[in-house]
């Protein structure tokens, strides 16, 4: 059994917080007494049925006005799999928190209102997932029952998509027709659409193809801290503690230290007790090498014969994230896993109207603005662009006034 | 290498590992919350996985509300003996004792919300800048939309609308002088992947986590362990049960469940086909919708 990790998109009205309700409650992942708390409260839907959307609206806030503002995290699992749902808010405010939730995720749900068909937001979102490297996306077409389960109405919303997803290069994309409220399609296939040939969202969430092991060439783990035991038995005991974002170190390897660009080769891997062949992408470890080199937390070890790109100047998008406009005038401390330093935004190439996808020339960046812009850094960072190494091709920008997360980055090229 | 797999609690347990050596590289002072109950149990484990041969480089905390079940103390004793590690104990006693914190009176009276006083007391007396808890998000739903690195202000108060956002798997640790971070490395945990793990890593818990023959009274519609931190009266009817605890909390405010669990595969299906949650055993979360929500703001673990 492994664990996936998927994102929710959806507006206000999409449903989808009722979809993620459904699919809690469909798979018995609500206990009674979470459940009697759901019946105490005064909201209902129409029809008196339980709103299942109170299941995800965690903050006060929240259930007094009805919307998701912050990212919930919901748990459950089936006998195949553990799934992570990050629920994120849909509405243009909080793009932010729809990053920070795709950040992690490896699948997307995109819910569109099938009485409305592709909207604005629809584009939107889409413009995420693919900003954030989001590899599958699910496209519910929910409140069928709205629309007399019309196979019509879904086909010509899929032919929509299909070139918005050609657009953002969108590569792996199935589409579902959902009713969240009646639960059709969503755990089981629904009765109410005998057109509809593909399997239940859930199903498909099943067996989707997760993609945990990183097969690529690109070992890299950031040094993050240094295991000194100092003992008469463990004199000489130097470890580096970290974990594996990419590929694969084997004993013997022959891997470079950065940024001092020192050689070495892989001596031993540990795990607790255990000493191991080989650490795997994910996999938190002790490596220990065979020179006596220097290395400290912020250090990365790598593949020798693939080394990462290392440079002060960066190409990358960027999402601001706080409430205070970049200023391009002021240092910022840049955080690249275990590694923290300065950097300035020396230039901003372009600014994206996410709900058109056209790149407008900007001399400012507010909150939940994203754009293109240039990094320079106060050292080099070792990193790979966003497109072939996710984990070492993103970083946060944070405002050493407020030390606030204030900027999303993720590296498309490296400046010569 | 064909043999390599990596499943769902090896996947937890790595990312649990991460966070804690986020801690120890990004803090001056941090501190590790012990509560005797299976989560922060857990942790322990963890930093042993995170940290061996070498010391941790935290201590443990404990806040002693004083109403402890003896089987925790006792368990918490061996326990730091076993690893050799430092632990350092908050009293609540101690607060009640220097007129910090008034002892609560009446039939519900229990020191749960004392603890967040001695809690911010240690905090400060020690000056820890970063505290690791072993709270889940799956547990209560404003707990579901905390950060791993959760920011503190000086009193010890969380701003769920003041949240960093937190991306990727980089933790922003920076914080002003004053204030701390909760860190809560096993978030994405679920309360049977808890127990999963505690039965693969075969980790001992306190006794009264399985099934015992205990005196107990009914309180709220709920079974509480007599005891003579609970203040009973002429009503209260003792009743010899067969019981567990499914969190380990003050004596004043853990219910137990029936329960015939002895060994760690009866609670295991024992939790698959229950239809109680772990937290609707706490009564602290009974008073309102937000009650998690609400002391969380105020200091609370």
């Amino acid at each position: 059994m492994n664990i996936l990790k998927f994102f929710t998109a959806g507006s206000v009205d999409d449903g989808k917080s009722t979809l993620i309700g459904r699919l809690l409650y469909d798979t018995d992942s609500i206990l009674a007494d979470q459940l009697e708390a759901l019946q105490r409260s005064n909201r209902k839907n129409d029809d008196g049925t339980i709103d299942l959307a109170i299941l995800t609206d965690g903050l006060r806030a929240e259930r007094e006005q009805g919307i998701t503002i912050d990212v919930a995290y919901k748990y459950f699992q089936t006998e195949k799999r553990k799934f992570i749902i990050a629920d994120t808010p849909g509405h243009i405010q909080y793009t932010r928190n729809m990053v920070t939730g795709a950040s992690t995720a490896n699948l997307a749900i995109i819910l569109i209102d099938a009485r409305n068909g592709m909207v604005e937001q629809t584009i939107r979102h889409s413009y995420i997932v693919s900003l954030l490297g989001i590899k599958h996306v699910v496209v519910c077409i929910n409140k069928m029952d709205m629309v007399d389960y019309s196979e019509t109405v879904y086909r010509s919303i899929i032919d929509q998509y299909k070139t918005l997803a050609q657009q953002l290069k969108l590569a792996d994309v199935t589409y579902i027709p959902v009713s969240a409220l009646k639960g059709d399609n969503v755990v089981q296939v629904s009765e109410h659409m005998d057109w509809y040939e593909g399997e239940s969202l859930l199903h498909f969430l099943e067996k989707v193809d997760t993609d945990h092991l990183d097969r690529s060439q690109l070992a890299r783990m950031p040094v993050q801290w240094v295991v000194r035991p100092q003992t008469e038995e463990l004199h000489d005991y130097r470890g580096y503690a970290g974990r594996v974002l990419s590929g694969t170190f084997k004993l013997n390897d022959k891997v470079t230290v950065l940024p001092s660009g020192a050689s070495s080769v892989v001596e031993k891997i540990e795990f607790f007790d255990e000493a191991l062949d080989a650490a795997h992408a994910g996999q938190s470890v002790i490596i220990h090498l065979k020179d006596d080199v220097d290395i400290s937390r912020g250090d990365t070890i790598v593949n020798a014969s693939a080394l990462p790109q290392e440079t002060k100047l960066i190409e990358a998008d960027l999402c601001w994230m706080d409430t205070r406009a970049l200023d391009t005038s002021i240092m910022y401390n840049i955080q690249h896993n275990s590694k923290i330093t300065k950097c300035k935004i020396s230039e901003i190439l372009h600014r994206v109207d996410i709900n058109t996808l056209e790149k407008h020339a900007a001399d400012e960046f507010k909150l939940n603005d994203i754009g293109r812009v240039i990094v320079k850094t106060a050292d080099a960072l070792a990193f790979d662009l966003y497109d072939d190494n996710r984990a070492n091709g993103s970083a946060i920008l944070v405002d050493a006034r407020t030390n606030l997360t204030v900027g999303a980055l993720m590296f498309r090229a490296a400046v010569e | 290498m064909s043999t390599y797999n990596f499943d769902y609690l090896d996947e937890l347990e790595a990312e649990a590992i991460h966070i804690l050596r986020e801690v120890a590289g990004q803090f001056e002072k941090p501190a590790l919350l012990f509560s005797g109950g299976k989560d922060s149990i857990t942790l322990v484990r963890l930093a042993e996985k995170a940290f061996r041969p070498g010391k941790f480089p935290f201590p443990l905390v404990h806040i002693d509300t004083g109403h402890n079940f003896e089987e925790t103390i006792t368990y918490r004793d061996q326990m730091v003996e076993r690893i050799g590690e430092k632990l350092i104990i908050g009293s609540v006693q101690e607060s009640i004792d220097q007129g910090k914190v008034v002892e609560q009176t009446g039939k519900n009276a229990s020191r749960n919300a004392l603890q967040t006083v001695t809690l911010l007391d240690t905090i400060a007396k020690y000056g820890f800048d970063a505290c690791i808890g072993g709270a889940r998000r799956d547990e209560e739903k404003a707990r579901a939309k905390e950060r791993i690195f959760s920011v503190r202000d000086e009193f010890g108060q969380w701003d769920p609308k003041r949240q960093r956002p937190e991306l990727w798997n980089i933790y922003n640790g920076k914080i002003h002088k004053g204030e701390n971070i909760r860190v809560f490395p096993i978030s994405n945990w679920t309360e049977l992947d808890v127990w999963n793990y505690i039965r693969r890593e075969k980790i001992d818990l306190p006794s009264i986590y399985f099934s015992h023959e205990r005196d107990c009274i009914t309180r709220n519609g709920q079974l509480m362990a007599a005891s003579p931190f609970l203040n009973m009266d002429d009503e209260d009817v003792i009743e010899r049960k067969q019981v567990r605890f499914r969190t380990v909390g003050d004596m004043s405010c853990t219910a137990a469940v029936e329960s015939d669990a002895f060994l760690i595969d009866d609670i295991i299906a024992e939790i698959s086909a229950s239809k109680i949650s772990e937290r609707g055993a706490r009564m602290d979360d009974k008073v309102s919708e937000a009650a998690m929500e609400d002391r969380k703001k105020g200091g609370y673990f």
